[in-house]
């Protein structure tokens, strides 16, 4: 049995979800189109039965892609459980009679409960459920409340019997319902309505925002410096490395194999970012350098969703947006390409128009450095000075401005305005968050390290067949002299196409000074997609828009790169 | 014909914190689709929140949900207050 979660987005289907469904939930798009859903068990009975968390959805004739997917979705489900908000009661039954009419089984959730408390909303829910002719289960996906007895009660979904002709017989009915069931007492002001307050003024909420992306980039780089402090490196050290030490030796220091495993020692020892073995570096990009970052950053930005606080980011950003052809909302696929950029372009579905699409995943694969690509340029650019890796990030950002102006200029057709819910701030479970969290960091080492102990094989056999002096020589004349880099440099763009941070780790040995290193860093963020993005902006953008922006990002990396030797 | 006594107002052009009744949206179908599945319809109550600074977005609440509204849409909701 197929059992579809459906409503509008924001009334907590996704805790919902996680509450009914075991430990294997698995994250996928859905085929054609690539606007998130997620797909879990629950066991009832003896029946192992399928939960899908359907896009959130505030009407069945379609406004947007997610809409489309869902009403898409709704044809191949068994029963609908409908969650509802139960403190936006009106707008939230329009989508409610629109599914009693597709003529599937539904039952209601009433999720958010325990709001209306202090909000000063009365429901009668044996009214609501006489009115709308299914079940009506009151719940808090927060607290689990509930939750067993819409479980107990699923057998009891049912299609009434109804028809409404158009939207304004829909409303009508709507509001009778509501005026029937719903009254309103006085409501309690709690200290996250001060927040909102301060959030809506406009200096005030620019200063919140300011604090509270100092505030994620601090508390990011703490607790991944922590990680790396504490809990990696302590592991690399004393574990790790006497073990490849033991490895090398019983592989005789030399030879085919322990060039693949182990790479080259330096100076007797291992050195996890030149060694370039499968075991050693393979092991240690991904391990020791990354996954710190990776865990840091999802866990960041996984509270910054969870507590409703992007959307505000959006409506602040709205006016910059438009210089650049977008418009707020776009900010939220940027900033997930802070994490990795893959889901960034995947999710600028979310814009409404071609225009904005291209321009969006455009500037975020040019301009927006992923986690592992900026764990890399931290450890290797940090270790230069802090005021390099400053440097690095100024340009992708100054970049990242001037050539969204520009596309904003020449790129054809229309980008409309922005148009979203703001939720009020809630407190995110941990529960949730964990969740996220796990599926994200599985979802890294699973994607990832394949492809990482790949293209450190892959360095490998290119070195030993002399490939790359190949290479390395015909890029010479401008790899040195725009760009003002020994022409080994090239190399690492070479393999940027595979894995950005691998790419990185190829820095390492060539002895760079700290303005090369600068503009090496920023070239490689901002020359060619790795792969995986590729792939995704191949998907997303069709294939001349892909070949326009690859063209695009390719010239603007070496322009940037050649005005960084300029000027540095 | 309902006989419209207060004044009439975009929504760009109301007071913060005002509250006013939706009388129109001058637009095409598609935009007021879009603003209807989001509450914004002809005779609900709606209160403005807030604008944001240089042309940007207006959030106004409409019952318990707040929405944000760009600076061009929000010149095209007719509201009456008073």
């Amino acid at each position: 049995m197929r059992i579809l979660l459906v409503g509008n987005p924001n009334v907590g289907k996704s805790v919902l979800f996680s509450r009914l469904t075991g430990i294997r939930i698995i994250a996928s798009n859905y085929p054609g189109t690539t606007v998130e859903f997620t797909k879990g068990y629950l066991k009832l009975g003896e029946e192992q039965a399928e939960i899908i968390d359907v896009p959130g959805t505030y009407t069945l004739e379609p406004t947007s892609k997610a809409e489309e997917v869902a009403v898409e979705m709704l044809k191949e489900g068994d029963l609908v459980i409908n969650v509802v908000d139960a403190t936006n009661l009106e707008r939230n039954l329009n989508l409610t009679l629109q599914l009693l009419e597709r003529q599937i089984p539904v039952i209601v959730a009433l999720n958010i409960w325990d709001e209306t408390r202090h909000r000063g909303i009365n429901i009668d829910v044996a009214k609501l459920e006489e009115l709308l002719g299914v079940a009506v289960v009151p719940t808090v996906g927060v607290t689990g409340q509930g939750i067993r007895e819409l479980v107990r009660r699923l057998p009891e979904a049912k299609v009434p019997k109804t028809s409404y002709s158009g939207s304004d017989e829909r409303w009508a009915k709507v509001g009778s319902i509501v005026s029937q069931a719903q009254s309103l007492s006085h409501r309690h002001y709690a200290w996250t309505d001060v927040l909102e307050d301060a959030s809506n003024h406009p200096v005030g909420g620019a200063f919140i925002a300011l604090v509270v992306l100092f505030a994620t980039f601090w508390v990011i780089r703490f607790i991944a410096e922590s990680i790396i402090g504490y809990v990696t490196d302590p592991l690399f050290e004393w574990l790790w490395t006497p073990l490849l030490m033991k490895v090398s030796l019983a592989l005789g220091s030399g030879g085919f194999w322990h060039s693949v495993l182990i790479g080259n020692l330096i100076a007797g020892e291992i050195d996890y970012f030149q060694s370039f073995g499968l075991l050693s570096t393979g092991f240690y990009i991904p391990f020791g350098a990354v996954l710190p970052y990776i865990v840091s950053f999802y866990l960041a930005l996984g509270i910054l969703e969870d507590v409703g606080y992007l959307p505000r980011l959006a409506v602040l950003m709205d006016t910059l947006m438009h210089r650049l052809g977008l418009h707020g909302y776009a900010i939220i696929p940027t900033i997930l390409g802070f994490g990795c950029n893959v889901p960034a372009v995947m999710a600028t579905r979310i814009l409404e128009s071609r225009r904005q699409r291209f321009i969006a995943a455009t500037l975020i694969s040019i301009g927006v450095p992923c986690a592992a690509l900026q764990a890399m340029i931290i450890g290797l650019v940090g270790q230069q000075g802090g005021q390099y890796v400053a440097m690095v990030y100024g340009s992708l950002f100054a970049s990242w401005v001037i050539i969204g102006l520009i596309l904003n200029r020449t790129v054809k057709g229309f980008s409309p305005e922005l148009l979203v819910e703001i939720p009020p701030y809630r407190l995110p479970p941990w529960r949730v968050i964990g969740e996220k969290l796990w599926l994200r960091v599985s979802g890294f080492i699973k994607e990832a390290l394949p492809i990482v102990l790949s293209t450190v094989l892959v360095v490998n056999i290119l070195y030993t067949l002399g490939v790359f002096d190949v290479i390395a020589n015909i890029a010479a004349p401008i790899v040195t002299g725009l760009l003002g880099l020994p022409k080994e440099t090239v190399v690492a763009l070479v393999i940027g196409f595979l894995r950005k941070d691998v790419a990185m780790g190829m820095l390492a040995p060539l002895a760079l000074t700290a303005k090369q290193v600068v503009i090496s860093s920023t070239v490689l963020a901002m020359f060619f997609p790795c792969v995986a993005t590729f792939v995704v902006l191949a998907r997303e953008l069709q294939t001349r828009d892909t070949l326009k922006a690859t063209a695009i990002m390719v010239a603007a990396a070496l322009i940037v790169g050649s005005l960084q030797n300029l000027i540095l | 014909m309902t006989i419209h006594q207060g004044r009439q107002l975009t929504l760009r052009q109301m007071g913060i914190g005002q509250t006013g009744t939706v009388i129109g949206i001058l637009g095409g179908r598609g935009l007021i689709q879009r603003l209807e599945a989001l509450g914004i319809r002809p005779g609900k109550k709606v209160t403005k929140v807030s604008s944001t600074l240089f042309r940007g977005p207006v959030t106004l609440r409409v019952d318990n949900a707040q929405v944000a509204v760009g600076f061009g849409m929000a010149n095209r909701i007719i509201v009456e207050v008073g």
